[in-house]
C-alpha cells in the first residue's frame, strides 16, 4: 500500500516536472535581461511598450464583447433547444463542435472570401467592420466550450417547469429569460466566459489574417524579434490563463454550494 | 353561467387523440379533482386550462371570457406543479413575491402580501431560506403560496403531492383543502390517487382514455360507479358475472344461487342475458349475526389478517368474492375451504351497465 503511494507520488512528480521545469527555465531566462543579475527588466520593457498595452487592451475589449454577444447567442439557443426543439439537439451540438474540427485558418479564409470589401456584406471594408467580423470569429471559436458549459448548467434545472411556473405568474419571455433562466445557469455562463477570455487573448490566426492589432499577433511579433521579452510575455500569458482557470474552479466550487435543482 | 366552462374540448398529439369531446362546468369556489390512470388526458386538460397546450377543438371559458386566444401569462391562473418549480436562485420571499412584482405592485404592498401568504402556509419564519434549504413538503407549500399570492381566478394543482412521502401527503392535502375553502378559490386538482381525490374534492371527474367516464361527488363516484372502469379504478371492488333469471322480478343467478336485485334490470333485459354486478368488499360480512337481506354461500379460498381488517376471499360459482370485516376480539378468521355465508344488503349490489 505504502509502496503504491510512493510510486504514485513519483509519477506525479515526473509528470509535473515535465511541465514545471521548462516553465521555471522560461521564467528564469526572462529575469536575465540585465547582465550578471536577476531583474524584472524584461517585464518592465513589456509593460512599457505601447504596442503591448494597445494590443492587450484591444484583446480584452474583444474578449468582453465576444463574451457578451456569445452569451446572448448561446443562452437563448440552448434554452430554446431544451424547451421547444429537443429533436434539434444533435444538430445544434454538431454545429457547435464544428470549430474544433475545422482549422481557424480555413474559417478565416472563408470569411475573407465571403465578407471581403467587394462582397455584398463587406465586413473587411472598414476597421470597425473587421473588428465585428473578428468578434464573430472569436464567438465561433469559443462556441464548443460556451455551448457545452451553458447546456450542462441548464441540465441541472427543470427548464420546462420553471418556464411554465413563471408564465403562470404572468412573466413575459424577457422576464423568464433574465430573472429565471440566466441566474440559474450563471455558473455555466461564467465557465464559458473564462474559457472564451483565454481563447481570445491567445488567438493568433484570426486577428493576424484579418490584420487586427490583437495580443496574439503581438506575442508572435515579439517572439520573432526580441530575446528576453518573449519569455516574459509567455509567463504573463500563462498567468492570465491560470488566473482564468482559478476563477473557473472558484465558480464551479461556488456553484456546488449554490442552489441548483428545484 | 358557470365560472369555468370546458366545451367540446379535444386534443390530439399527431395521430393520437388524448382528449375526446370533453365538456364540463365548474362553479366558483368549487374544488374539482380529475382522477384517472396515467395517459388518460387529465393533465392535458389542466394544461389547456393553464394555456400551456392549445385545444385542437373546443373552448375554455373563465368567468364568461374565452381563454383560447390568451397566452398563459395573460390568464391569471395559479398553478402548482408536481416538481415544486420554485426558482432556485430566489429566496422563499422572492419566490412568493415574483408574481406580485410582475403585476406591478409597489414594494410595501408586495411585502405585506408575501407576509400574509407565508402566514397562511405557516412558513413566515423561513422567508429568507432558499428552496434547496427546505424539505419537499415545505417547498410545495411555498409553491402554493406563490401561486395564490397574485389572487388568481383559478388554482390548478398538477399532482402536487405525488413527490412527497405518505405522511406529508395526508397533512398537506388537508392543508390545501382548508386554504382553498378559506379563500373560496375555484380549484382544479389532478391526481391518480383515488384516496386524495375522494378526501378533498367537491366533485370528481373520473377520466378514462380521454373521456370523462363519470362526474360526481366523491360519495356518488364511490357508491354508484357509472361504468365498469370507474367501479374498478375507484376503490377495491368485486366484479361478479351473473345471468338474468326473471327480469320482471329482478331475479338473477350467480353460480347456482338465485338472488333478487334491488336495482331494476331494465326493460331490455331478457332471461338468460349476462349481467355484470359490483360489490364493495366492505359491503358484506360472514360474521355471526351479520345483517343483510341477501346471502351467498361459498367456500373460503383465502383469509388474510391485515390488522384492522380481515380480508377474506370466497368462491361462489365461478366468481371469487373478496370482502373485508373489521377485526374484533372474538372474531376468528375463517379457515380455508370452510363453507361460509356472506350477507349483504341487496341495494349494495350494483349493476354495471357499460
Amino acid at each position: 500500500m505504502k509502496t503504491q503511494k510512493i510510486s504514485a507520488w513519483i509519477a506525479v512528480f515526473f509528470g509535473a516536472s515535465y511541465f514545471i521545469i521548462p516553465l521555471i527555465a522560461t521564467f528564469e531566462f526572462s529575469l536575465r535581461m540585465r547582465r550578471g543579475e536577476y531583474s524584472f527588466d524584461a517585464y518592465r520593457s513589456v509593460f512599457s511598450d505601447v504596442q503591448f498595452r494597445e494590443s492587450f487592451s484591444y484583446s480584452i475589449v474583444m474578449a468582453i464583447l465576444t463574451i457578451v454577444f456569445g452569451v446572448l447567442l448561446v443562452v437563448p439557443t440552448a434554452y430554446w433547444v431544451r424547451l421547444r426543439l429537443p429533436q434539434m439537439r444533435p444538430v445544434v451540438e454538431f454545429i457547435t463542435l464544428m470549430p474544433l474540427v475545422i482549422p481557424a485558418i480555413v474559417i478565416v479564409f472563408g470569411y475573407l472570401r465571403i465578407y471581403n470589401s467587394s462582397s455584398y456584406i463587406p465586413f473587411t471594408g472598414s476597421a470597425r467592420g473587421t473588428d465585428l467580423l473578428l468578434m464573430f470569429s472569436f464567438m465561433t471559436l469559443s462556441l464548443p466550450y460556451m455551448y457545452r458549459s451553458v447546456d450542462t448548467a441548464m441540465r441541472t434545472i427543470d427548464v420546462g417547469t420553471l418556464t411554465e411556473a413563471a408564465q403562470s405568474l404572468g412573466a413575459s419571455w424577457p422576464t423568464i429569460m433574465f430573472k429565471c433562466i440566466f441566474p440559474n445557469v450563471m455558473s455555466g455562463v461564467l465557465s464559458g466566459a473564462f474559457i472564451t477570455f483565454a481563447i481570445v487573448i491567445g488567438e493568433f490566426t484570426m486577428p493576424s489574417l484579418l490584420n487586427r492589432p490583437a495580443f496574439g499577433p503581438y506575442l508572435q511579433l515579439i517572439g520573432a524579434n526580441r530575446a528576453y521579452e518573449p519569455p516574459a510575455l509567455a509567463v504573463i500569458a500563462f498567468a492570465i490563463t491560470w488566473g482564468c482557470m482559478i476563477l473557473l474552479q472558484l465558480v464551479s466550487r461556488f456553484s456546488k454550494s449554490a442552489p441548483a435543482k428545484p | 353561467m358557470s365560472f369555468l366552462e370546458l366545451s367540446g374540448i379535444q386534443k390530439s398529439f399527431g395521430p393520437v387523440q388524448v382528449v375526446k369531446d370533453f365538456d364540463m362546468t365548474i362553479e366558483k369556489g368549487e374544488f374539482v379533482s380529475f382522477l384517472g390512470p396515467s395517459g388518460c388526458g387529465k393533465t392535458t386538460i389542466l394544461r389547456m386550462i393553464a394555456g400551456f397546450e392549445t385545444p385542437s377543438a373546443g373552448t375554455v371559458l373563465i368567468n364568461g371570457r374565452n381563454q383560447n386566444e390568451l397566452k398563459p401569462n395573460q390568464r391569471n391562473i395559479g398553478m402548482v406543479f408536481q416538481a415544486y418549480a420554485l426558482f432556485p436562485n430566489m429566496t422563499v420571499h422572492d419566490n412568493v413575491a415574483f408574481g406580485l412584482k410582475i403585476a406591478g405592485m409597489d414594494k410595501s404592498a408586495v411585502d405585506a402580501r408575501v407576509k400574509e401568504m407565508l402566514g397562511l402556509i405557516h412558513l413566515d419564519h423561513l422567508a429568507d431560506r432558499y428552496p434547496y434549504q427546505m424539505s419537499g413538503g415545505q417547498q410545495q407549500r411555498v409553491a402554493l403560496a406563490r401561486a395564490l399570492a397574485p389572487k388568481p381566478q383559478v388554482l390548478l394543482l398538477d399532482e402536487p403531492l405525488s413527490a412527497l412521502d405518505a405522511k406529508i401527503r395526508v397533512s398537506l392535502r388537508e392543508e390545501i383543502r382548508q386554504i382553498q375553502q378559506q379563500l373560496g378559490i375555484t380549484t382544479v386538482f389532478v391526481t391518480h390517487d383515488q384516496e386524495e381525490a375522494l378526501s378533498i374534492s367537491d366533485r370528481i371527474v373520473v377520466m378514462n382514455a380521454g373521456r370523462a367516464d363519470q362526474i360526481g361527488t366523491p360519495f356518488d363516484i364511490y357508491n354508484k360507479p357509472a361504468t365498469r372502469f370507474v367501479a374498478s379504478f375507484v376503490g377495491t371492488l368485486n366484479l361478479i358475472e351473473a345471468k338474468v333469471v326473471d327480469p320482471a322480478t329482478n331475479r338473477i343467478i350467480i353460480g347456482d344461487q338465485q338472488i333478487t336485485l334491488r336495482e331494476p334490470l331494465g326493460s331490455s333485459a331478457k332471461a338468460g342475458d349476462k349481467v355484470s354486478l359490483a360489490l364493495r368488499p366492505e359491503a358484506g360480512s360472514i360474521a355471526e349475526g351479520a345483517k343483510g337481506d341477501t346471502a351467498l354461500t361459498g367456500a373460503v379460498v383465502s383469509s388474510n389478517f391485515l390488522g384492522s381488517v380481515i380480508r377474506t376471499r370466497m368462491k361462489v360459482g365461478d366468481a371469487v368474492i373478496s370482502f373485508d370485516m373489521f377485526n374484533a376480539p372474538g372474531l376468528m378468521p375463517p379457515a380455508v375451504s370452510e363453507i361460509a355465508t356472506l350477507r349483504f344488503t341487496a341495494s349494495d349490489l350494483l349493476i354495471i351497465r357499460e
